[in-house]
């Protein structure tokens, strides 16, 4: 009977109240399911808690681009009015999203947090010169939330959470990195809290700033 | 053979009686009509399965299918036609022009005419399938040539051209080596399903759709009478002829572009698409006229005519499904698979379960004991399967020793 089994098996698909024949269809346009925290969207350029860019220049974003949709040119910093705390900034900054295959390999190279993405996706640009989002459109605004052009299309929560927090913390990591805070503070946010870290039970959601100070103080604390 | 007819006590043979006495105005209208509707039905026909079968394996695979273009996406194939109807008619540089033209209707014309020769409904338990139109008697079908299945037998050899030629005249090598493997495959298939055929002839004693529909009535299927075995050969070889699934390698969208279609655009491509899904629909009518025994069945209405088109319907519509349920559950079958299922199962067993019917009948004929008489095939048809089978392994044994070897 093997061979007549994968009949049964469409054949049962056809009961619809069943959870076998369960319709796993989402109408797209018309409901949009919950995008993960990881989610990779278009980028948004991260500014300090004072308002100072994070981009220093450095072009190793557009190094490591595989889709070489990213371009940078780095300038020396104004003494008198400095655009960022390093020696220098990022003069240009382009991003062809014609090309960008979100990939985040960008903000994986980043040594400065500065360049992050955001969970949109929904951005339906009509022409070319819009598809190359400039550093004026692709830095964040003075609340520290990425500016929205008028072709885009923002979900409730799709600014959240698009800050290096988003690679620091990782439930499924080392334990022994529980709780540690990594990363920057950014306009706006400040330093965000870590994520709940995997030994914890579901049920102790405050235990967050208590596990960070017992891995301060213990064995691990070499690590820091 | 011919009980019906003396029953009726008519002495004509079984020819549509639309044309026993003169042929005038009023007859030529009549078959003008049945054209014209039968076309029509089978546009709408065509426009409904492609829908249908969307929303059915959508159902299988979980999925919800068109469901936009109006209720439940009826509309869905009506829009992608307006959609190509519109998009650029491209004919590549090196492409044989004439001939590239041609080939989507060498592939469409078959399709439409297979249909002419099915009998759709008529009352075939009290008569012999006649009907009344505006006062003329005739059958329900468009015509009813004494060759009807050799016609059947014709146009789908005569669709194979519609594919070469398109591979052919494409001026492109994928599109050729594509034509070839699927007029490869037709052309093995084509040899199954005729000797599939040859069983129900056998039985019928005649060519002819309506008479073969009318030794059927009312519950005398060729399926049962043929013994089941020349109805699956028959399916089978009408998917690999239809190419659709498990032997759709000819445009196996997950590996190819296209097949033989590569260079097809537009309303063209359209019509390629259309012969498929109307040689789907055709070859159910055939297979129900073959050996279901078309609109045979028990009268469940007062209107006569009426149960004949719903059995035929109902018919149909378990073929169409089971070639939808076909394709959501068989994976493809790989290019040697094919082949040795056409050349080396199907072809040897068609031909041998001719043999046990005949001599079943022949048994009967001559007084000898029937039982034995198919027994004694049986055995026969063992013997040389076991042949067979040793042929193919020794052969296969001798492939494996010297691979590269030649015909030397």
């Amino acid at each position: 009977m093997g061979y007549l089994q994968g009949f049964a098996v469409t054949l049962r698909k056809l009961l619809k109240g069943t959870e076998t024949g369960r319709v796993v269809t989402t109408q797209y346009p018309d409901e949009k399911r919950a995008k993960p925290e990881r989610f990779h969207g278009r980028h948004v350029l991260n500014r300090y808690e004072d308002g100072m860019e994070k981009c220093i220049g450095c072009e190793l974003c557009a190094g490591v681009c595989p889709a070489r949709c990213i371009y940078v040119r780095g300038a020396d910093n104004p003494p008198d009015d400095p655009v960022s705390p390093g020696e220098r900034f990022g003069y240009v900054y382009e991003i062809n999203y014609l090309r960008c295959i979100h990939c985040d390999l960008c903000v994986e190279a980043c040594p400065t947090e500065a360049i992050t993405e955001s969970k949109l996706f929904e951005f339906s640009f009509t022409n070319r010169s819009d598809a190359i989002y400039t550093k004026d459109e692709l830095v964040v605004g003075d609340d520290g939330r990425p500016q929205q052009l008028p072709w885009e299309h923002w979900e409730p929560g799709d600014d959240e959470h698009t800050s290096a927090w988003v690679r620091a913390t990782s439930p499924s990591g080392q334990a022994a990195y529980e709780g540690q805070v990594a990363w920057s503070g950014e306009l706006g946010y400040g330093i965000r809290s870590p994520e709940r870290g995997q030994s914890e039970d579901a049920s102790a959601d405050s235990a967050d700033e208590e596990d960070a100070d017992e891995h301060d103080t213990g064995d691990h604390g070499g690590h820091h | 053979m011919m009980a019906g007819l003396s029953v009726l006590g008519v002495e004509e043979p079984f020819y549509d009686p639309l044309y026993h006495s003169e042929v005038g105005l009023a007859e030529v209208l009549i078959t003008l009509l049945k054209v014209g509707v039968a076309f029509a039905v089978l546009l709408v026909a065509v426009m409904l399965m492609i829908w249908f079968e969307r929303k059915l394996i959508s159902d299988m695979q979980n999925r919800i299918g068109p469901n936009l273009a109006g209720p439940f996406g009826i509309f869905q194939t009506l829009a992608d036609g307006i959609k190509l109807f519109f998009k650029e008619d491209l004919i590549p540089e090196q492409s044989d022009r004439l001939v590239f033209k041609l080939a989507p209707y060498l592939s469409l014309v078959p399709a439409f005419l297979v249909f002419a020769v099915v009998p759709v409904g008529g009352d075939f338990s009290g008569g012999d399938g006649r009907i009344s139109l505006f006062g003329h008697e005739t059958f329900l079908q468009v015509s009813d040539p004494p060759v009807g299945i050799l016609l059947v037998l014709a146009m789908s050899s005569v669709a194979v051209y519609g594919v070469m030629l398109a591979g052919w005249s494409s001026g492109s090598k994928y599109p050729l080596l594509a034509s070839v493997r699927a007029s490869a495959q037709m052309v093995s298939y084509e040899a199954a399903l005729g000797l599939s055929l040859a069983a129900v002839l056998l039985k019928s004693g005649s060519l002819s759709t309506h008479e073969i529909v009318a030794e059927q009535s009312v519950w005398n299927w060729n399926l049962w009478v043929t013994w089941v075995v020349p109805m699956v050969i028959f399916l089978i070889a009408a998917t690999a002829e239809l190419n659709r699934p498990p032997f759709d390698l000819v445009e196996a969208e997950q590996e190819l572009v296209g097949g033989f279609h590569t260079e097809y655009s537009s309303i063209r491509f359209a019509l390629f698409y259309l012969a498929e899904f109307m040689n789907t629909i055709t070859m159910s009518a055939i297979v129900v006229t073959l050996f279901l025994g078309g609109p045979n069945g028990p009268d469940f209405t007062t209107v006569g005519w009426l149960s004949g088109l719903l059995w035929f319907f109902i018919k149909l519509m378990l073929f169409l499904f089971a070639f939808v349920w076909l394709r959501a559950t068989l994976p493809r079958f790989r290019y040697d698979q094919l082949m040795d299922l056409g050349w080396k199962l199907l072809i040897p067993l068609s031909l041998g379960w001719l043999l046990v019917l005949a001599s079943y009948d022949v048994a009967g004929d001559r007084g000898w004991n029937r039982g034995a008489a198919v027994i004694v095939s049986l055995a026969i048809m063992a013997a040389l399967a076991g042949l067979l089978s040793l042929a193919l392994r020794t052969a296969r044994q001798r492939r494996e020793l010297d691979p590269h070897g030649g015909f030397a």
